[in-house]
């Protein structure tokens, strides 16, 4: 049993590129849903409008991909605008509806053999989509690997800058959340009547709030595109939303810091228990289970965990256990 | 006793003054109105719930909306305030055509309300819960929040207004609790108190006697008249026939939809049309015994 290689393994993925993603659109769910009241189960949709963003305009369109982070913003925008128009005016639980199908629908789009010369179809675009942005790294030519975290030197630059990227947000989060617009945010979250009924346009904040979420989730499918080189139509299922609504979780929602201590524990508990049932199970600790469900167990005690949470912690571990106690309503 | 000292202050005086010309029939016109409401319908399916011909709104003066259980006084009051919408009416306020404007808008020009299931926003602060009543917020507006050398001064200022006026409704030692701590009838005090720092020029309370105990009544009705002296033209919806006569200027009552009685509190209260169509047929021996222990009651409270 190698323990050195389960843990430099864990540590890796903790605060790795999937690390970032997930947290980036977790923190675009914070703004929505922790701070807003806004249950956006279609996060996927505006991570995926990032990726196809600098898919589409580095491979098909064979332009900068500084360009395509810019297209990626306004389609991410524009999705926010038309699903909250409609929807806002309405009841909560419609944009719960309408935001999970949309992101179905956005990837039964973009995997359809309909638009394959742009988009790709199932097997999505493959190419240099971060060439751009590699083409900036400073770490010197002859790197090799940083003891203990084993990232490329490709990979070394895309942690660095996606947790600038992170805590650009999370700064840009804070200082909203505590001005007077996250206090109208936060009132809206609590009863929407109420705020109307101070001379608040509810409906402009909800949007506000939408369209912000969403383009910070864009930047999480742009950090992806450009670290895998890679966008496939079949990873933004809904599964991804419930990952990030998870990691929201964890780290306790409407907390700044939720979103990146969620995301790192997200990521220890499910690369260590990989990563320590695969050694385990090598080394016949084991023997009821095939390496092959390693995969799937780590779920089911990610899951195991979650309720876990939820019955002891509910606030997550940032909350304000007060301050969940109260009446919501 | 209450209503001397209410009709010894300068505002109770004039309003009084200025309603006392004014013949008690329902829909007659007033010297000085704030809100005028023509033809205003709503039905829900084939239940009509509101069907007001015509009333208006004295400005300065506390005006009270009674009625029976179901007599569509609420729907009423989300109709003007433009939380529901009407099937047909026009209305004005000061002058000026509202009927179909959105909640929020009428909010800022002046037409503030509260509600009969207060809304206090528990999950935050009593203070924040004050600061966001504040109209006008440059720190409200996305590009500038995230700047607060903008709005800092504002906030400082925002904020002592809110502390004054948690002081005057006795929550001052709450600021920082949260809202959902609070107990119901404090609740109601914060409500109000919120409602005051959006600068209602008129100010609709949704029962704010609801659920409330005698002794909290008293300073609720204190705070009342306080409005009326400021110059806030009041008008609420109630059921406690104490508080109504006690503080209301004007009283207008309505069933089934419509408005059917309207003066001042004496008057309507021993309209027979109101003791019908208010208490119904077999309540009418407790309306005697109630009006007769009005004073009683008001007396024993004051004591």
């Amino acid at each position: 049993m190698d323990w050195t290689f389960v843990l430099t393994q864990t540590l890796t993925q903790a605060i790795g590129i999937q690390a970032i993603i997930y947290c980036l659109a977790a923190i675009g769910l914070n703004v929505q849903f922790g701070y807003t009241g806004l249950l956006n189960f279609g996060q996927v949709a505006f991570v995926a409008a990032g990726s196809y963003a600098v898919g589409v305009i580095v491979l098909t369109f064979d332009l900068s991909l500084w360009l395509a982070i810019v297209v990626g913003i306004v389609v991410a925008l524009v999705i926010a605008l038309i699903l909250g128009i409609p929807t806002l005016r309405l009841r909560a639980d419609y944009l719960a509806i309408v935001t999970i199908a949309f992101s179905e629908l956005v990837r039964l789009t973009v995997r359809s053999i309909a638009f394959k010369d742009v988009l790709g179809g199932a097997q999505g675009l493959n190419g240099k989509l971060g060439q751009d942005f590699h083409d900036t790294n400073p770490l010197p030519a002859d790197f090799q690997s940083l003891p203990v975290l084993s990232w490329t030197r490709q990979d070394l630059w895309v942690v660095i800058v996606g947790w600038i990227v992170v805590a650009l947000f999370t700064l840009l989060v804070w200082l909203l959340v505590r001005s007077p617009w996250g206090r109208i945010v936060r009132g809206i979250r609590e009863d929407e009547a109420a705020v109307v009924s101070l001379g608040k346009n509810v409906f402009a904040y909800k949007l506000q709030a939408l369209m912000l979420g969403g383009v910070i989730g864009a930047f999480g499918g742009i950090v992806w595109a450009v670290a895998k080189q890679s966008v496939q139509p079949d990873t933004f299922r809904p599964e991804f939303t419930f990952f990030a609504y998870t990691i929201l979780l964890l780290g306790g929602a409407a907390r700044v810091f939720g979103p990146i201590v969620g995301a790192i524990l997200f990521w220890i508990i499910l690369a260590g228990t990989g990563e320590f049932l695969g050694q385990a199970i090598q080394a016949g600790w084991i023997d009821f289970l095939q390496p092959t469900d390693v995969g799937n167990i780590r779920f089911v005690l990610m899951g195991s965990g979650l309720i876990a949470l939820m019955v002891f912690r509910p606030q997550g571990i940032f909350g304000d256990r007060r301050e969940l106690a109260l009446d919501a309503k | 006793m209450p209503n001397d000292q209410a009709v010894s202050n300068s505002m109770a005086a004039s309003a009084h003054a200025a309603l006392s010309t004014v013949e008690p029939r329902p829909g007659v016109p007033k010297p000085d109105p704030i809100m005028v409401a023509d033809h205003v319908r709503r039905s829900f399916g084939g239940l009509t719930a509101v069907n007001v011909e015509h009333v208006e709104i004295q400005r300065g003066a506390i005006t009270a909306l009674i009625g029976p259980n179901g007599a569509g006084k609420t729907t009423f009051f989300n109709l003007i305030t433009g939380f529901d919408d009407a099937n047909e009416g026009t209305w004005t306020f000061n002058g000026r055509q509202v009927a179909g404007t959105a909640p929020y808008k009428l909010a800022r020009i002046g037409m503030v309300r509260t509600f009969q299931l207060t809304k206090a926003l528990s999950r935050m602060t009593v203070i924040d819960n004050m600061r966001l009543g504040a109209k006008h917020q440059t720190g409200e507006r996305f590009f500038a929040a995230i700047l607060p050398f903008l709005w800092n001064s504002q906030e400082k200022s925002v904020g002592e207004r809110a502390m004054g006026l948690l002081e005057r409704f006795n929550l001052h030692e709450k600021v920082e609790d949260f809202a959902g701590s609070l107990s119901g009838g404090q609740r109601k005090l914060l409500e109000m108190a919120r409602a005051l720092m959006a600068d209602p020029e008129l100010i609709m309370l949704d029962e704010p006697m609801a659920g409330v105990n005698p002794a909290l009544k008293q300073s609720l009705l204190g705070h009342i008249k306080t409005m009326r002296e400021e110059g806030t033209t009041v008008l609420f919806v109630e059921h406690d026939m104490d508080m109504v006569h006690d503080i209301s200027d004007w009283v207008i009552v309505m069933a089934q939809g419509e408005v059917i009685a309207e003066g001042p509190p004496d008057t309507v209260m021993k309209d027979q049309a109101v003791i019908d169509a208010y208490l119904g047929a077999h309540h009418e021996a407790q309306l005697t015994e109630t009006g007769e222990s009005l004073t009683e009651s008001s007396d024993g409270d004051s004591a």
